[in-house]
């Protein structure tokens, strides 16, 4: 019994050296941010973020179809001439809004692409945070074919 | 045990460019099986790229991001740089997958 408790003493001692010497990583301990993704509207992830009401930027191009056939799978993509800090991709009409956000270190290109789904035809959003500052650009995307529900 | 993820990073003109398509159900939650009841939500939420120590990238999903995620990023890199891929879904499951860039 003595021996398992100091086992168990001796294993948060090393967790909590680990953590402070850096080896658990800030990104490893930084938090998925349930709330953010929780938000229904786009004001509600708006706010979570810190993003208050964001400006659009020319220097923001949302990467995405003009017609999408299938929702399921609807490439899309942010780039931007902007010093990008953080970046995320929201839709409209979408049961929550956020669909996925990117945080871009420095000496990380302001550009990502991937693929998301869409209940149906709606507004795309490219949410850029640069300076501190929150800028934004939209794109419709009309959906054939609902990629939600199933 | 979840399928291995593809990673492919190419350099050119000092920017490596990572693609990565990860292996996974990517369940919404907004769905009924059969018999009428909501499948509980399965989806990766965190993805890490990192070379070295260094986070070159961090991406959050929610449940809107498609089936198989595709992930495609760019940092200033060069020839022989590891990236490692590490993604966490919401239910703690977890999978690392490496690549040379060449």
């Amino acid at each position: 019994m003595d021996m398992q408790r100091r086992d168990v003493l001796k294993y948060s001692a090393i967790f909590g050296l680990m953590a402070s010497a850096g080896l658990i990583t800030p990104a490893q301990a930084q938090e998925w941010n349930k709330a953010a993704f929780e938000g229904k509207t786009l004001d509600d992830v708006f706010k979570v973020l810190g993003a208050g009401k964001p400006e659009n930027s020319a220097a923001i191009t949302m990467i995405a179809p003009d017609i999408a056939e299938n929702g399921a799978v609807v490439p899309v993509g942010i780039n931007t001439t902007l010093k990008a800090q953080q970046m995320a991709i929201l839709v409209d009409k979408n049961p929550s809004a956020l669909a996925a956000q990117f945080f871009i270190p420095a000496g990380t290109e302001p550009f990502v692409t991937t693929r998301i789904k869409m209940g149906q035809t709606s507004n795309v959003y490219a949410l850029v945070k640069a300076d501190n500052k929150w800028s934004v650009a939209v794109k419709e995307v009309k959906v054939t074919l609902g990629g939600c529900g199933g | 045990m979840s399928d291995p993820m593809r990673v492919r990073a190419t350099e050119s003109g000092g920017v490596v460019d990572v693609k990565i398509l990860m292996k996974h159900d990517m369940e919404t939650g907004q769905r009924k099986d059969a018999s009428g009841k909501a499948i509980p939500a399965w989806f990766i939420s965190t993805v890490t790229a990192k070379v070295g120590a260094k986070d070159v990238f961090v991406g959050e999903f929610g449940p809107a991001v498609s089936k198989d995620p595709f992930l495609n990023f760019k940092y200033k890199g060069a020839k022989g740089d590891k990236v490692t891929v590490t993604w966490v879904d919401n239910k703690g499951g977890k999978r690392t997958d490496e690549a040379t860039v060449s």
